[in-house]
């Protein structure tokens, strides 16, 4: 079984992420901040993680520069998931390595199925 | 007294004020030497024998006659603030030394002009250094009760004048260049200004209230003399136009004297020196004034049918009485006067000799072959000789001329001789047109005019040869009379004289520069010394000069008269003032000015220019040309400062738009990010009522609890939306201020009891304390609508910063004078410092905050300060003494329409 991380802070849109994914036969881990990310990823280590940008302490930039230097989530997948819409800060995203850049309001079966092209299901 | 002690008190005398001379002299700039008090005292050597004995002599002879020489220059005084201060300016920059140079230079730096004038001086000064001669000599046998000798050698006065010649010379001529400044003298006669002050108002108190019971005394018993009413009655019209003529007479004389121009122009170091003096030096002469009259009366009541010579009344009182250590401070006093004139007299005049007719004419071919060290030699040597041989000429003229006539008369005369420098030298401060020629003819002829009506008659009074001269006229003719010519028979001789000769030497001037035009010199000075004000840093460049000259040449020149380093030292500042390559090889018209400026104070203005003109090759200008250039450099100087304020103003506008570009810039931004911030937060709910929408769309299986839940979600999203879009649009509507502010008369607690009712359900909730303090009577203008909306906020937030147990939140209602304050605050874990004033911003979002998602849209607190401010209050966040947060807002109580 696949893990996935959904890292958000409105906890509706995490609601409707919960759901697919489980019904997705995912695991499901919850952060609604990055520091609650980073604390969940030092036991649990994803496939795959969700990462909205604006949150509350630690934002979405900031915690993929602290993901990406843990050597032992080198494998793990990451996804920016974000109402930020502007070239610039799509640019950004990918340039700190993220493997995709999908913004809110966004379509769940397309977040699905970019979160299956990724784990090469 | 015997004259051997008075002489001993007289080199004592001497010797003090040799000190003091040579102790200004070293001690150099220091303040005691160089301020305003020292100059304003200097000028008191207006005052001299003549002031101190004279006056004396006339007021008992002819009552007040002696007080339009005193209110003649006070009348004046005011205007020295312009006009001496314009002078002193044209003076310092063209390195003048004499009133003969001033005048000389303004014409076209004539050397005959120069001649003119200081012989014009020559004349005028010399009889009059001869009656402070006399009155020395007199006053010296009054207080020693001896008889003057005729044998020369075998009076003592012979060789106090002796004295006085060689201090003079030695102390007069320190330095080369005549325009510097002699502290040691200036100092020397300041002091004597105190002196003769003091003593001669010490011999008015002895008279008035030692030998008199004061003034009224001396009046009721001065009024029982014979001719007391007739010497006391001012006459008529005549009268009247002789006082005027005589007021004119010294109102020329303060500015045209060459000892006023030495100590009030050349010896003066600041220019500021003039305020202090307009306002002293009236004073020292009205304070010179209080005694005279009770003196001279006391003196008429004590020696009634004696014959003494009123003009020494004020040592012979004290000698009457036996007081005779008053007796000397008198002849001290009056002996200060005479010296003071003596010295400084005969330095500026022998200055003139040297500069302006000595060197000029004759010698100037010699010393330019001289070394320079011999140069100056020569030149100080001139002068020191000049001194010593004026004051034992002036001498030589008191023991052969007797001069018979009172001290009053021969000061007048003096008088009258140098008013005839004015029509040239007023008009060459205020008339663009006078010219060389005007000014030569109109003094000749002034001059003429002079010797006919006053020297020859008062020489002939003097011999008492023939007078058929004076009562039947030259030749026979009536008309000629010197004494009333064509027929002007109601006028005294002084006042007579002044009329004719400055009528015509004034008509002279005037009808002469208008008719013959002066050469582009004298037009160039003439601009230069009108706008004295406008070239007062740059003056080199007002001159015009065009031909060619070589560097080197000028400079030989120099060197010859100021030595190799100071040449140097002055063509280095020369080259820094006007940005002027080292190595340039041609001189321009400024280096020629000035280099003739540097020469000026050495050999005077007519011999400088014809020294550089010695080495120079000048191409002629004319006229024309001379004033199309004063007319261009004039217009470039406006256009020069119309293009300065211009780029000031550019400047300004420029500094201006920058400021107001990086506001636009930072209001751009903060545009920007509050676009950003909004569309987010849009696209937040948004977002959660699609995932829902399409999870409920898509997925038939969806148990029920949960459908409902998303349900739910999608409501409570589209309100969230909905609350967000609202109050953007009442940000909006303050911030451009299209938001209306009802306002009427509400009792706050009432009203922050109407804002809690509706959320008294979550208060509930979180078994929150809520507590409401203050005077519930206490009122306020206000929109309340808008204050429930602000305390709904405030009281909100409190609730979501309140630990989960045991929250307590209190609002209180503050009495403060003019403004209701109310503080909500809360029992929670505070604010951090820095976001006390962040957290008003738009979608403020604290670094620090420990609960999960805010509840509230961000703009909340947004809001309220806008409502606040809209009711000129103010609202701010601290920590309250627990560590909560604490909210303030005041309210003034009545609102201004």
């Amino acid at each position: 079984m696949k893990k996935i991380l959904i890292v958000d802070d409105e906890p509706n849109i995490v609601m409707s992420l919960e759901y697919t994914f489980k019904k997705n036969s995912f695991e499901v881990y919850i952060a609604r901040d990055g520091q609650e990310a980073l604390d969940i990823l030092k036991t649990q280590l994803p496939d795959i993680i969700i990462l909205d940008i604006m949150m509350p302490l630690v934002d979405g930039f900031e915690t993929l520069e602290h993901i990406k230097k843990n050597e032992k989530l080198q494998h793990c997948k990451v996804i920016f998931l974000s109402a930020k819409n502007k070239e610039s800060d799509i640019e950004k995203g990918l340039a700190l390595g993220a493997d995709a850049y999908l913004t809110k309001p966004f379509s769940i079966k397309k977040v699905v199925e970019q979160v299956n092209e990724l784990l090469g299901n | 007294m015997n004259s051997i002690v008075l002489l001993i008190i007289l080199a004592l005398y001497l010797g003090l004020l040799f000190f003091i001379a040579h102790w200004a002299e070293k001690k150099g700039n220091i303040r005691w030497t160089n301020n305003p008090y020292i100059y304003s005292l200097s000028l008191a050597v207006y005052c001299t024998a003549w002031t101190y004995y004279g006056s004396i002599g006339v007021a008992a002879n002819s009552g007040l006659n002696y007080l339009p020489v005193y209110l003649g220059p006070v009348i004046i005084i005011p205007a020295w603030i312009i006009i001496l201060k314009k002078i002193i300016r044209i003076s310092r920059v063209n390195k003048v030394s004499s009133i003969a140079d001033f005048i000389s230079l303004r014409y076209g730096n004539s050397r005959f002009l120069g001649a003119v004038v200081t012989i014009v001086c020559l004349f005028g000064i010399l009889p009059y250094i001869a009656l402070q001669l006399k009155s020395i000599a007199e006053t010296f046998h009054i207080v020693t009760n001896t008889q003057s000798s005729s044998y020369i050698f075998d009076d003592s006065t012979t060789y106090v004048a002796f004295a006085l010649a060689i201090f003079s010379s030695i102390y007069g001529t320190r330095y080369v260049d005549a325009s510097e400044k002699r502290k040691g003298i200036v100092t020397a006669v300041a002091l004597e200004s105190v002196l003769k002050l003091v003593f001669f108002l010490t011999i008015g108190l002895y008279v008035t209230f030692y030998v008199f019971d004061g003034f009224d005394d001396i009046y009721a018993k001065a009024s029982k003399l014979e001719l007391f009413r007739q010497k006391n009655t001012l006459g008529g019209l005549p009268q009247a136009i002789n006082w005027f003529f005589l007021c004119i007479l010294s109102m020329f004389a303060i500015f045209l004297l060459p000892r006023q121009f030495q100590v009030s122009v050349i010896e003066n170091n600041r220019e500021n020196h003039v305020n202090t003096a307009v306002w002293l030096f009236p004073l020292y002469l009205l304070l010179f004034n209080i005694f005279v009259y009770p003196i001279a009366w006391g003196g008429n009541i004590l020696f009634d049918g004696q014959a003494v010579n009123s003009d020494t009344y004020s040592l012979l009182i004290p000698q009457h009485f036996g007081n005779e250590a008053l007796t000397v401070l008198v002849f001290l006093g009056g002996f200060s006067a005479a010296i003071s004139m003596i010295v400084v007299s005969s330095i500026g005049l022998s200055t003139m000799v040297s500069n302006n007719l000595i060197i000029p004419y004759g010698l100037l071919g010699r010393l330019k072959n001289n070394e320079q060290s011999t140069i100056n030699k020569k030149i100080v040597n001139i002068r020191k000789i000049g001194i010593f041989s004026l004051i034992i000429m002036a001498y030589f003229i008191y023991r052969f001329f007797a001069l018979d006539y009172s001290l009053f008369s021969i000061g007048l005369v003096a008088f009258v001789i140098i008013a005839q420098l004015a029509p040239s030298f007023f008009g060459a401060l205020f008339w663009r047109r006078g010219s060389r020629t005007g000014a030569v003819w109109g003094l000749i002829v002034g001059f003429v005019i002079c010797l006919y009506t006053l020297l020859v008659p008062y020489a002939l009074g003097i011999t008492s040869s023939d007078t058929s001269f004076i009562t039947q006229g030259l030749f026979g003719v009536e008309l000629l009379k010197p004494l009333q010519l064509f027929g002007l028979d109601y006028l005294q001789p002084v006042p007579h004289a002044l009329f004719w000769s400055l009528l015509f030497n004034f008509l002279i001037y005037v009808a002469v520069s208008v008719s013959f035009k002066g050469n582009y010199r004298e037009r160039n000075y003439a601009e230069m010394f009108l706008d004295i004000n406008k070239y007062i840093t740059m003056h080199e460049n007002a001159f015009i000069w065009k031909g060619t000259a070589y560097r080197t040449d000028i400079e030989k020149v120099l060197i010859k008269f100021l030595g190799e380093e100071r040449t140097k030292r002055a063509m280095n500042i020369f080259n820094v003032k006007y940005n002027v390559d080292k190595d340039e090889k041609l001189a321009d018209a400024r280096l020629i000015k000035f280099s003739e400026n540097l020469l000026t104070g050495h050999i005077g203005t007519a011999s400088a220019k014809i020294l550089i003109a010695s080495v120079v090759k000048e191409e002629k200008i004319t006229l024309p040309e001379v004033l199309k250039i004063l007319e261009e450099s004039k217009e470039n100087i406006i256009i020069n400062k119309k293009l300065t304020e211009t780029s000031n103003e550019l400047k300004e506008i420029s500094a201006k738009l920058q400021e107001a570009n990086a506001s636009l810039m930072i209001k751009d931004k903060q545009k920007d990010e509050f676009l950003d911030t909004v569309t987010h937060e849009l696209r937040t709910p948004i977002t959660a009522i699609r995932a829902s929408s399409e999870i409920l769309y898509d997925d038939d299986e969806i148990p029920e609890e949960l459908r409902k839940q998303f349900l739910q979600n999608i409501i409570s999203e589209s309100d969230r939306l909905n609350r967000l879009i609202d109050k953007i649009l009442d940000l909006e509507k303050f911030e451009t201020g299209r938001q209306k502010v009802n306002f009427a008369t509400h009792k706050m607690v009432e009203t922050i009891e109407n804002a809690i009712e509706p959320l008294q359900q979550l208060i509930n909730n979180k078994h929150i304390h809520v507590h409401v303090e203050g005077n519930g009577n206490l009122k306020a203008d206000y929109d309340e609508d808008r204050i429930v909306q602000v305390v709904t906020n405030l009281v909100s937030n409190a609730i979501k910063f309140c630990p989960d147990t045991n929250g307590l939140i209190t609002i209180a209602v503050y009495d403060k004078h003019e403004v209701v304050q109310v503080e909500v605050s809360d029992n929670g874990k505070g604010i951090a410092p820095n976001d006390f004033e962040t957290i008003f911003d738009k979608f403020y979002q604290s670094t620090n905050q420990n609960f999960k998602k805010p509840i509230g849209s961000g703009l909340g607190l947004a809001i309220c300060k806008q409502i606040i401010e809209h009711h000129k209050g103010k609202i701010w966040a601290t920590n309250n003494a627990t560590g909560g947060a604490c909210l303030s807002f005041t309210i003034p109580k009545k609102q201004q329409s």
